[in-house]
């Protein structure tokens, strides 16, 4: 038997059980003798509901968990569990919880307790639910990882300077055996996010103070949303952006002023990743500067300081610690980015401090290993997956150290 | 700056005005807070500004260091003379004007720096100490001044912020003499402490007085009536009287000065 038909079996039970209950509780509430009925009609036909479809339904996930992983037991004996034992056990337990129910409906039962449980219950599935997946992605990518460890010595991929990943498939072809020294990249991602803070760090800064200190109501009003369109920018646009204009906007301005600047430059996909990240800074940092209480403005002003020394002297320095945050979430976020770097930057693993040569990222290199066909085994596609892990620890660092610091200084002034 | 204009003085017979307010009226936005308010402030004085809630006493305080211009769609007109000179002239800095006219807010604001830096706030950024010594000197005899000294005086470097609330008031007291005004500002600077505390702040507003002329807004008549020297009471945006605080207290002339000091509203 397959899950369907129960399924539509189950639904129908629910609704007649929903039905019944509600029917019976309005029969009960009408020759009522207390003022408070403790519960509504409707919620008594949700409480058959709920007895009726929740017990079934975690037996259907255990069941369809057990069908797709093979346990060892004879063939004969499975088939007799999946289609016997489950479906009679399902609708068993259906209809024995839509009976009992429903005969336990009086005015003496608290319904709306068991209800609140339910929606709470609920509540908590939807939220842990974000948890395991983080989980689920962590264990993902560990097995691999460590799959890829076996062929690479870590010494070579955290040490090692050069990275060629590109291996022989079959035996008899010529080809590198290839060099996973990850160096090469982690230098170019650190000298990209280097170029992408360099832009958004002050300007998005300035643009907050701004926005906070100076600007007129009318002028905030205006000016944040559209600032905060930036942010709405579709990644992709922003590659085709650094590709297509500022790439060679500044190779041409290179070959006018006689440097040698290549299209692909790290300072093309820098600065573009730095105008995305503005908003995101300026929007934290906004938030943070607002939280700073308006007496400090007003002591510094009392004192006869103006705006600007009150911002430096008085407002930074509160704000700092949250600003500090905001700029680790960006670096977070900078590290991570991929479709900047994947259209703007080059595919070439240089180890270079030069921003006008063409370096590649993490990012660029695991889209790199994991397009087109692949072969699960080899050191090359699990090589991804080791820079995935080690990209997702250093973000995950990150995130942390910049939220305990956030929330910190939040708890400063509350 | 001009400060050192004539002084052109008053009526005859009473005493040397260093602020006089003229028909002033403080509107925000569409709102107007105060309506023709004219005063005249005694120089080396204790005026209070008494008066209920939302009547526009601490709207008057803050127009005379100008503090109402960071104030968003905050419309001064009227004229307020310091020394003769109009304040809310073009060619005034209202920068200068408030080293001048030193402000003490209703919350303590300690900044969230050193005891010492919050002192050596003020003279730094108007660069009134050439060295370092000079600039210990000022920090300690303000903090000397505010009668803080001896509390704070083996932890200068600890956080401003970590002082009791009435220590605090008095660090805020302390900062605003450093920039040696002549004239400071009281908003309701001890409706945040206990009353250990505002004795404290009380006593030491008075021994202030040989050398500011001081401005205090205040709920309480009892203090009014304890420190100052002259008490203006505001009702609805107006001056409904003026005059000596004795007089004022013990016989007002407008009944409505008599129902507010006498609890009948307000």
């Amino acid at each position: 038997m397959s899950f369907s038909p129960l399924i539509l079996i189950l639904l129908a039970m629910c609704a007649f059980g929903y039905w019944y209950g509600t029917k019976k509780a309005l029969v009960l509430s009408e020759s009522r003798t207390v003022r408070v009925f403790s519960s509504r009609p409707h919620q008594y036909g949700m409480y058959v509901v709920v007895w009726g479809a929740v017990p079934p339904v975690i037996l259907l996930v255990l069941w369809f968990v057990l069908s797709i992983t093979p346990f060892g037991a004879s063939e004969t004996f499975t088939n007799l569990i999946h289609t016997i034992l489950f479906p009679v056990a399902i609708l068993l337990t259906g209809v024995i919880g839509v009976y009992f129910s429903l005969r336990s409906i009086d005015p003496e039962l608290r319904v709306r307790k068991t209800l609140e449980g339910v929606v709470s219950g609920v509540l908590i599935l939807a939220s842990t639910i974000s948890v395991f997946t983080t989980i689920g992605i962590v264990f993902s990518l560990l097995f691999e990882t460590v799959q890829f460890f076996e062929k690479v010595p870590l010494s070579e991929f955290f040490l090692g300077l050069e990275w060629s990943p590109q291996t022989a498939l079959r035996a008899d072809q010529v080809g590198s055996s290839g060099a996973f020294g990850a160096i090469p990249l982690f230098a170019g991602t650190m000298l990209i996010t280097l170029i992408a803070m360099i832009v958004a760090v002050p300007l998005g800064l300035m643009s907050a103070i701004y926005m906070t200190e100076y600007a007129g109501n009318k002028f905030r009003a205006t000016v944040k949303p559209i600032l905060e369109i930036l942010a709405g920018i579709p990644t992709v646009v922003y590659g085709f952006f650094a590709a297509l204009t500022v790439g060679v906007f500044f190779r041409d301005v290179g070959s006018v002023i006689g440097l040698d600047v290549v299209s692909e430059s790290a300072l093309a996909a820098g600065v573009v990743m730095g105008m995305m990240i503005i908003p995101f800074i300026s929007s934290l940092s906004d938030d943070i500067i607002m939280a700073v209480p308006q007496s400090l403005r007003d002591g510094s002003y009392g004192l006869g300081a103006t705006r600007s020394e009150t911002v430096v002297k008085v407002i930074l320095p509160a704000a700092l610690p949250g600003i500090v945050g905001a700029i680790l979430l960006a670096v977070s976020r900078a590290i991570g980015e991929t479709m900047i770097v994947v259209m703007a930057a080059g595919f070439a693993a240089n180890l270079t401090a030069n921003p006008l040569e063409a370096v590649t990222t993490v990012t660029v290199q695991i889209v790199g290993l994991l397009v087109g066909d692949q072969e699960f085994d080899s050191a090359k596609t699990l090589a991804a997956f080791a820079l995935a892990m080690v990209l997702f620890i250093i973000t995950l660092i990150l995130n942390v150290i910049a939220l305990v610091v956030v929330r910190k200084y939040r708890e400063k002034y509350d | 700056m001009q400060m050192l204009a004539e002084v052109d003085t008053p009526v005859e017979n009473e005493e040397k005005a260093i602020i006089s307010a003229r028909d002033v009226s403080v509107f925000y936005g569409d709102k107007q807070a105060l309506n023709k308010v004219s005063l005249e402030i005694p120089v080396n004085k204790i005026t209070s500004l008494i008066g209920p809630s939302g009547c526009g006493k601490s709207t008057f305080l803050r127009c005379l260091n100008r503090m109402n211009d960071t104030v968003e769609g905050c419309r001064v007109e009227g004229k307020i003379l310091l020394d003769g000179a109009d304040i809310y002239d073009a060619k005034v800095d209202e920068v200068l004007l408030r080293a001048r006219v030193g402000m003490v807010f209703q919350k303590p604001n300690p900044f969230p720096k050193s005891i010492y830096d919050n002192v050596a706030y003020g003279p730094r950024i108007h660069g009134l100490a050439h060295n370092k010594d000079e600039l210990d000197d000022i920090v300690l005899t303000s903090l000397e001044k505010a009668g803080l000294l001896k509390e704070v005086r083996d932890r200068l470097n600890s956080t401003g912020t970590g002082l009791s609330g009435g220590q605090q008031q008095r660090l805020c007291i302390a900062r605003a003499l450093a920039v040696q005004p002549d004239i400071i500002l009281m908003d309701e600077p001890c409706s945040a402490l206990d009353p250990i505390a505002t004795a404290k702040v009380e006593e030491l507003i008075e021994e202030l007085r040989e050398n500011y002329t001081i401005i205090i807004v205040t709920h309480s008549m009892q203090q009014a009536a304890r420190i100052s020297q002259k008490t203006a009471f505001f009702h609805l945006g107006e001056i409904v009287e003026v005059g000596d605080t004795e007089q004022l207290f013990t016989s007002p002339k407008d009944e409505r000065t008599q129902g507010y000091i006498t609890g009948r509203f307000g």
